[in-house]
């Protein structure tokens, strides 16, 4: 398996926010997990990148434990992040925002400054222009770019969709079978579920902490995850 | 006279500008504010000065051996100590590095006593320059022609080199750039060591133009900060600017005045601070 956690448990202080989560990611794959605000989504990504550190065994990347590691360790690993809110460098241009994503992991692969500027052919015209002077469009095409200058197994994408408009989140989703097809497994964190379910093979469901639901994205029904996302019966 | 004046003031500006490029360097990635920079610079030409009399060397070639070290030392001090101690809280680090700077005095004190020395420069102690209109001094000369060289070298480094990228990604978000394979730890070690070769080189002047004993650490370590404020945090070109304006300030309040060269100084950072109290040239982002 190329990603694993198990009975991952994360606290902020008091506050508990995962209470044993158990996802599986195989190599190739695309997982989406879809939950309301405050399911524990982000803390699930927090924790498998290393933001948030963790029991060792919590995390297994390839059936190693890399649940303590620091960010840094688990990036080198193979696993990217485009994380919520984009996150560019303002002391950075465009292209030094996708550079800087490259330059501490440098294995060969389908991804290099040529190959993001091709799935974004935007970003060639504004490669000089400060990070932050982009639309959120824009600065999420950096975001993706950035993460895939690594040439990662597998690209977590936390709430990509979040705050564009629908012509923009279209362009922004319809990179990701590009990506796939280099190679990487994709994990896509949403609250849009139909955006969700139109490019994942699997899903998972989360509410207050938990996994609620799982199951392949062809065969589940609107009750079901109403169910999971909610907590009712429809 | 009076441009006479202005020249050896700006000439001055030079080396407060160098004593301050390596905090700004420190205070620019890390927000960290060494309480021990100057007791750095006396420690770092104590040692150029260990190199001169007791192996012989030239000052530069002990200078240049003493920029190695000194980087370790950096690297060390960061990694054993500082990176302890950085986080939301900004006291911690003021506390440690204040602290070092009594130890480090002390140290001095305990190891070269309290007689004040010199780097013996040779024929250059003396020289000057006729340039027409005003003659200027080869040392002064020197020193802000390093000034220039160091900020230039630091600003390549920064803005061209992918160490530089990892500074900048650093400084700007810790956490986004730990995403990035980036370990901001190892970075603030790399940088506090550059920060010590800018040291030495400040050094090597401070030693060659003046005497220095243990106990004048904290001076230098003022002037150092308030051509970092007056220049606008981060910003190596202001630090130069902000050196040369304390060191004119200096020079026209001596002339006026012999007593007056430090407090010339200080009126100047205090008149910058209320027109500008961001400085002259802050950061866009901060």
């Amino acid at each position: 398996m190329l990603l694993e956690t198990r009975a991952l448990t994360a606290s902020y202080g008091q506050f508990r926010a995962l209470f044993g989560v158990d996802i599986t990611v195989a190599a190739g794959e695309c997982v989406a997990i879809i939950g309301a605000n405050g399911a524990g989504k982000s803390t699930l990504m927090r924790s498998i990148t290393g933001v948030i550190r963790n029991e060792p065994g919590m995390v297994l990347h390839r059936g190693e434990p890399i649940g303590a590691l620091s960010s840094a360790e688990v990036m080198k690993r193979g696993i990217a992040m485009v994380p919520e809110g984009r996150k560019l460098f303002p002391s950075l241009t465009v292209e030094e925002n996708l550079l800087i994503g490259g330059q501490m992991r440098k294995v060969p692969g389908p991804w290099n400054l040529d190959a993001v500027y091709e799935l974004f052919p935007i970003l060639r015209e504004r490669r000089n222009n400060s990070g932050t002077a982009l639309s959120g469009g824009q600065q999420q095409m950096v975001a993706i770019g950035r993460a895939l200058m690594s040439n990662p197994e597998l690209l977590l994408c936390d709430e990509i969709s979040l705050g564009l408009a629908p012509v923009v989140i279209r362009d922004i989703y319809a990179a990701l079978p590009k990506v796939r097809a280099g190679g990487a497994a994709i994990v896509v964190v949403e609250q849009d579920i139909g955006k969700a379910l139109a490019v994942a093979d699997r899903v998972y469901c989360m509410m207050e902490g938990r996994v609620t639901l799982t199951a392949k994205a062809a065969d589940v029904s609107r009750q079901q995850i109403h169910a999971a996302y909610f907590g009712e019966a429809a | 006279m009076w441009l006479d004046t202005l020249v050896q003031g700006i000439l001055l500006g030079g080396l407060y500008a160098l004593f301050a490029a390596g905090l700004s360097l420190v205070f620019g990635i890390m927000r960290l504010v060494n309480l021990a920079h100057g007791d750095l610079i006396v420690f770092a030409a104590y040692l150029v000065l260990i190199g001169v009399t007791l192996f012989g060397l030239s000052p530069w070639l002990a200078a240049l051996l003493a920029m190695p070290v000194m980087f370790a030392f950096g690297w060390l001090l960061q990694t054993a100590v500082l990176n302890r101690v950085l986080g939301k809280d900004i006291l911690p680090p003021l506390l440690v590095t204040f602290g070092l700077s009594v130890v480090l005095q002390n140290g001095l004190l305990e190891g070269f006593s309290a007689d004040s020395r010199r780097i013996p420069a040779g024929s250059l102690e003396g020289a000057s320059l006729d340039l027409g209109l005003v003659t200027v001094g080869v040392m002064p000369l020197l020193t802000f022609a390093s000034a220039i060289a160091a900020i230039v070298a630091l600003n390549a480094l920064f803005y061209h080199t992918a160490l530089g990228r990892a500074f900048r990604a650093t400084s700007d978000d810790v956490v986004t750039a730990g995403l990035m394979g980036i370990e901001p730890k190892r970075i603030f070690a790399i940088a506090t060591g550059i920060a010590m070769v800018v040291v030495t080189l400040a050094a090597l002047y401070l030693g060659m133009r003046a005497n220095f004993d243990p106990s004048i650490g904290p001076a230098r370590l003022i002037y150092a900060f308030e051509a970092v404020i007056i220049g606008g945090l981060g910003s190596l070109w202001g630090t130069l600017a902000g050196g040369v304006i304390i060191g004119v300030a200096q020079t026209f309040g001596a002339a006026v005045n012999p007593e007056w060269q430090i407090l010339a100084g200080h009126i100047a950072f205090l008149a910058v601070m209320l027109l500008k109290p961001r400085g002259l040239f802050p950061r866009a982002v901060d």
